[in-house]
């Protein structure tokens, strides 16, 4: 057993590292205060192949795995979380099912743009009322003719103003018990009747946008079908799984951020005249912080190992992603309070890094439904 | 056109050293390493004048058969093949056992242009290009801040003591690169898978003895600590009567 890092592994985490801390770190306030990412970010991304990360070579990518991509992951995220949500959707949640799931069609048409950066890709499960209960989607597709016609609201869908292809998953037969008659759909944002609607305003993970979209007849052919009509649903969870390993990766980078800002305030800031270090009071948050954070990385990184080997990963990748996002924003937490009013105002990130935080126990499966499907595992 | 990139793998700059007991050199253990400063500039330049003139890079390095990572890394950043003459004294080799290890492989390479950083940034000594040069016969310019390369030979302006200096020289010739030359690329992603499958090959080479001796290593005296002033008579008080720079 080896807890080392290869050699290719060192070599793409300092690539990603020196990547974030060079030109992520100087625009990530910006990001935030923007609502925006700056669009060079996208072009430097995709020169370094991020957006390819886990698409075959045959189709322009990197074709490197989940243990990859969450080693990247954890390091762009330690530097600017709206860059790294995007890219974790983009790869785990768009490019992955497709490379999985999709005809050689659909793999030719889609993945050169989508690992060349050309286009980004966004994923929509979600509605008004399906969140956590993911199977009571109700926006439709019917059948007609040769096609398919789309129609409905979806929710909540990351990089919704910047895609060029979404993966939606639509009702295709209302007869069936609920999870058994969803389909998902390849749909490029330039269909007639696509539209992107509201813009949400969020705590944390600004620079990234969040979007409603809008379906009002959209008309795709059979070839937009990913998988088999009416067997959608399980590709929606599947996928979920690779996603979850994403954001578990995404809440160690900001929960690093935050122990190292702890550290550098900890050694610099001056009270009772002694440093704050030198306070058990502060020394025991520190300790604490960095040992979830450890563990959390450990479990992040066996469950992309396990999915990289092909085997089952649903309870890993749950437990990856409720005890990552957990230490997160307890790490976002005990940062705050290490410094104090100071990390309380705009003037130094912490207050960002507590924002960014929060959403990583919410999206892709809340930390309440972590724990239902770890104990469904244990149980059944 | 067949180009060659000395690098030297060194220890990190930001790494906290420490000298050994004996005085003599630096504990090594655990200690991170990257490719040189200006020796990544050479690469990069070296990477873009294959895309201009067409050719072939061969990265060069006398160094540990361990530091593969650094080696590899070259590789991802556009080198076609890479060659490491092992030499697990390579921190402590002196300029001139160094220059003929790499000068006795650049012949048996064979080359067009060979370039290198103007100074390493752990020994700072700024002596293997020239020592390469002159070993070669060969052209040397040094610290080149801008460059344009032809077939036969160039253009390069280098730093000089007295202001920046225009050169004109032929091929082959040795250029060692100074700070602004270039903007190193980051290894991209399939760079990395590429370097994989990219030839890098280990050679144990004929190495003479060094004829340059530490005689002792000391890190460098702690600074003093600061002291808060009260006013500006008091700052140029002590500035005239204290520190008597005034």
């Amino acid at each position: 057993m080896d807890f080392g890092l290869t050699e290719e592994l060192t070599l793409i985490r300092d690539t990603a590292r020196d990547f974030a801390e060079g030109e992520l770190m100087p625009r990530a306030t910006r990001h935030d205060r923007e609502a925006k990412i700056d669009p060079a970010v996208f072009d430097m991304l995709a020169e370094l192949g991020m957006w390819g990360l886990t698409v075959p070579e045959e189709y322009g990518g990197a074709e490197l795995g989940n243990l990859a991509l969450a080693i990247v992951l954890e390091e762009i995220n330690r530097a600017c979380a709206a860059t790294g949500v995007t890219v974790s959707v983009h790869n785990s949640l768009v490019c992955s099912p497709l490379v999985k799931y999709g005809t050689d069609e659909q793999k030719k048409r889609w993945l050169p743009k989508l690992a060349s950066g050309e286009i980004l890709g966004c994923y929509s499960l979600s509605e008004a009322g399906s969140g956590s209960d993911a199977a009571a989607l109700k926006a439709t597709a019917t059948r007609d003719g040769d096609g398919w016609v789309l129609d409905g609201t979806k929710l909540w869908v990351t990089t919704a103003e910047q895609a060029g292809l979404v993966i939606v998953y639509m009702r295709t037969n209302a007869e069936v018990p609920k999870a058994k008659g969803i389909t998902a759909f390849l749909v490029p944002t330039d269909s007639p009747g696509f539209k992107v609607g509201k813009k949400e305003i969020k705590t944390g993970l600004r620079g990234s946008s969040t979007c409603e979209l809008i379906f009002e007849g959209v008309r795709v052919g059979d070839d937009a079908v990913l998988g088999e009509v009416d067997r959608g649903f399980p590709i929606a969870l599947e996928t979920l799984d690779g996603g979850r390993i994403g954001i578990g990766a995404q809440a160690i980078g900001i929960g690093q951020a935050c122990l190292e800002a702890s550290v550098r305030y900890a050694k610099e800031r001056e009270q009772f005249g002694k440093t704050i270090g030198h306070f058990q009071a502060i020394q025991w948050k520190l300790a604490d912080m960095s040992s979830r954070l450890e563990a959390a990385r450990l479990k992040v990184r066996e469950a992309a190992w396990l999915r990289d080997q092909g085997q089952p990963c649903g309870r890993q990748a749950a437990e990856a992603k409720f005890l990552a996002s957990t230490t997160a924003n307890f790490c976002a937490d005990e940062c705050l309070q290490i410094h104090g009013g100071a990390g309380y105002t705009d003037d130094f990130h912490v207050e960002r890094l507590f924002r960014d935080a929060r959403i990583t126990e919410i999206y892709e499966g809340a930390t309440d439904i972590q724990r239902l499907v770890i104990a469904r595992h244990l149980l059944r | 056109m067949q180009i060659i990139a000395c690098v030297k793998r060194v220890p990190t700059t930001d790494a906290a050293v420490s000298v050994t007991p004996d005085g003599k050199g630096l504990v090594t253990d655990g200690l991170p390493y990257m490719i040189s400063f200006y020796d990544e500039i050479a690469l990069e330049q070296a990477v873009q004048t294959k895309e201009a003139l067409g050719g072939e890079v061969t990265v060069l390095s006398l160094g540990p058969a361990s530091g593969s990572k650094e080696i590899r890394e070259c590789l991802a950043k556009g080198g076609d093949k890479a060659v490491v003459l092992t030499d697990d004294e390579w921190m402590t080799r002196d300029a001139r056992a160094t220059a003929k290890a790499l000068v006795a492989e650049i012949e048996a390479q064979g080359a067009d242009v060979v370039f290198m950083g103007k100074v390493a940034t752990d020994r700072d000594n700024a002596s293997v290009g020239p020592m390469v040069a002159t070993y070669l016969g060969w052209a040397c310019v040094t610290d080149v801040v801008a460059l344009e390369l032809g077939e036969g030979g160039g253009t390069a302006k280098v730093e000089t003591e007295a202001g920046l200096e225009t050169l004109e020289f032929s091929l082959p010739a040795v250029i060692t690169t100074g700070k602004g030359l270039n903007e190193p690329r980051y290894a991209g992603l399939k760079g990395i898978m590429a370097a994989k499958k990219k030839p890098l090959e280990e050679k144990t080479p004929e190495l003479e003895a060094n004829q340059a001796m530490v005689a002792s290593l000391a890190p460098p005296p702690p600074r003093k600590e600061g002291r808060l002033v009260s006013d500006v008579n008091e700052l140029i008080d002590a500035l005239r009567n204290e520190a008597q720079v005034l």
